[in-house]
């Protein structure tokens, strides 16, 4: 029973293993608000993101990320994203 | 399993359930023709409640299964042994949740049905899912320490869940006279917050210098090296002088032998007569998952770490501590975080498209002293070969030559994050 299950999951797993390319804007998006709270509405001492135009967040980011800007914990994060990403996430919360 | 007959089990008892739970005032009944499926959420934690959250925010019929009517966080309880923070103030409640019209039932999952997608409650019942999400957290290796039950755990808290456990631990530290022994066994990788026993180390500290200055931390490790030690060590040395004693597994730290009686703590070298001895046993993905063998004969649940799907049963999908996710630690964050992913995926499957390519953050904040913050951070992606890997070039750990002022605004940003991660989840 269970070699079958699992036989049958493999091949569900093959249809679904291949994701879209580029990282979808709302998952990127969905991991700030575990700091900046849920759509970047905080409710604390992390600055609000939520309201900022997109250009404006994108240029943000590209400091953090070139270290042109002092931060805490934003020049760590920003490395992790690409440009093309920056400008998705940018898009995103400007788009709210 | 055992408990109730799920044979008959179908989306009339989901119904019949939901109006149960809709009379006894649990949050509205959402609109379930408009859904693509229902989701049945077990576990009301980090990854629970932010499933629940997201899942109702896409669309889908959530029906979040919590044995607890309030949830008291892990992150920031060390806080409380700290003398810093009441319990109230890290106990939260579930009606945000019923609000975005999750449906919340309180009672406790004992069996899970993949053949025919139902879960059995205590309570009688069984509740029928077109995808199941388990988020449980863990459970204990009990016997592992010789001598560590859960009887032993009431002389000698764990406080590794957070609630009844945390509160007896601050009441032993309140009633320990001044010049006494703290001794805090930490465990081996992995479990359930690599930085928590360091951290908790520190807050004890920070409340036994204002309070019993003569008085000791022994943190006895089970490890060689742990989580932003070279922080923790040179925060140690500046807040606390030598009142934090840390004994590595090379040293004979690892805690082998109990005796609750007698208040003794046997390493593999020596034996330790303490005044409160905080035992942090070795984990496992909680025991729930057993019951659809989710294991698979390990301690924790091997997942495609696209979609968190069970590679043992499809249908199920695990997160949070219970899961082996790649690179992501076992923290409250990473289960926040895998836990949009994971819904966006769901909701993907069940409107038949492909599930979104991931994307994940962890950052786990440490509180030194109150205004001493430190954090270690990174972003997660998958790699080729489908496993959740650290993006390279980014994250890493609080630069080590930081000034106080950047000490105490990682304090302050750790506060901010717990309000805005708790408001994700619960708000
Ligand atoms: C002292 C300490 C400090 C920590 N500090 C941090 C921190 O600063 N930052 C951070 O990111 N992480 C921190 N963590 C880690 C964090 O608490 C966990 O990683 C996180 O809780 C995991 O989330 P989860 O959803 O897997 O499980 P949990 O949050 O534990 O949720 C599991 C839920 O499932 C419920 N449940 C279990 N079985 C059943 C059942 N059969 N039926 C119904 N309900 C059930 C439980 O009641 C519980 O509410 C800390 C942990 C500790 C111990
Ligand atoms: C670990 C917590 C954390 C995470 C995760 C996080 N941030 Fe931040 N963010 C901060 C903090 C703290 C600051 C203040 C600057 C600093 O000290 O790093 C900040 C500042 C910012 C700012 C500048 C705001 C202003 O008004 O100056 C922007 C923009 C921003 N973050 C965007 C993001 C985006 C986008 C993400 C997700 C990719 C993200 N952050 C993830 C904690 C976080």
């Amino acid at each position: 029973m269970r070699a079958l299950l699992i036989s049958i999951f493999g091949m569900c797993m093959l249809a679904t293993a291949a994701a879209a390319d580029e990282t979808a804007p709302a998952n990127l998006a969905n991991a700030c608000a575990g700091c900046h709270g849920t759509d970047g509405k905080s409710p604390g001492q992390i600055p609000m993101i939520a309201g900022m135009a997109a250009a404006d967040l994108a240029a943000e980011l590209r400091q953090f990320k070139n270290d042109q800007k002092a931060a805490t914990v934003m020049n760590r994060i920003a490395k992790g994203y690409t440009e093309a990403e920056i400008d998705a996430i940018a898009n995103y919360f400007g788009g709210m | 399993m055992a408990r109730t007959s799920s044979s008959g089990s179908s989306r009339r008892d989901v119904l019949k359930l939901a109006g149960l739970a809709t009379a006894a005032g649990f949050g509205v009944r959402p609109a379930f023709s408009q859904s693509p499926g229902h989701v049945v959420v077990v576990g009301g934690g980090f990854g629970g409640a932010t499933a629940a959250k997201y899942l109702r925010r896409a669309g889908v019929d959530v029906t979040l299964i919590e044995t607890n009517a309030t949830f008291a966080t892990c992150p920031f309880s060390n806080t409380v042994l700290g003398g810093i923070n009441e319990i109230d103030a890290i106990t939260h409640g579930y009606d945000g949740l019923a609000a975005h019209g999750v449906q919340v039932v309180p009672d406790t999952v004992t069996g899970i049905n993949a053949a025919n997608k139902s879960v059995s409650l205590q309570g009688g019942t069984a509740v029928s899912y077109d995808r199941l999400i388990l988020s449980p957290g863990i459970d204990f290796k009990w016997g592992e320490i010789e001598g560590y039950d859960e009887a032993a755990a009431e002389v000698m808290p764990h406080a590794w869940k957070a609630g009844a456990q945390t509160e007896l631990l601050r009441r032993q530290l309140i009633a320990m006279d001044d010049g006494g022994v703290v001794a805090i066994a930490a465990p081996g990788n992995p479990f359930r917050c690599p930085p928590g026993p360091y951290e908790r180390a520190s807050l004890i500290a920070h409340y036994l210098k204002t309070h019993k200055p003569a008085s000791k931390v022994l943190i006895l490790d089970s490890k060689d090296s742990f989580s932003k030690q070279g922080l923790f060590q040179a925060g140690w040395a500046e807040l606390y002088g030598d009142m934090i004693e840390w004994v590595p597994f090379s040293s004979g730290g690892n805690v082998a032998r109990v005796d609750p009686a007698t208040m003794t703590v046997y390493t593999d070298f020596d034996t330790h007569v303490v005044n409160v001895a905080n035992i942090i046993p070795a984990q496992r993905s909680n025991r729930l998952v057993d019951t659809a063998d989710l294991a698979n004969g390990g301690d924790w649940c091997p997942i495609n770490q696209l979609t968190f799907e069970s590679t043992v049963q499809p249908g199920i999908h695990i997160l949070g501590d219970a899961s082996i996710a790649g690179a992501m630690p076992k923290s409250g964050f990473s289960a926040n975080a895998q836990a949009k992913v994971c819904a966006a995926a769901i909701a993907a499957l069940l409107r038949g498209d492909e599930p979104p390519s991931p994307s994940f953050i962890n950052t786990c904040y440490s509180l030194v002293g109150p205004d001493y913050g430190i954090s270690v951070a990174a972003v997660y992606r998958l790699n080729a070969e489908g496993a959740i890997a650290g993006v390279e070039g980014a994250g890493g750990v609080s630069p080590g030559d930081a000034n106080a002022e950047f000490r105490k605004m990682e304090a302050e940003y750790a506060r901010g994050w717990y309000a805005s991660i708790t408001s994700d989840m619960f708000g």
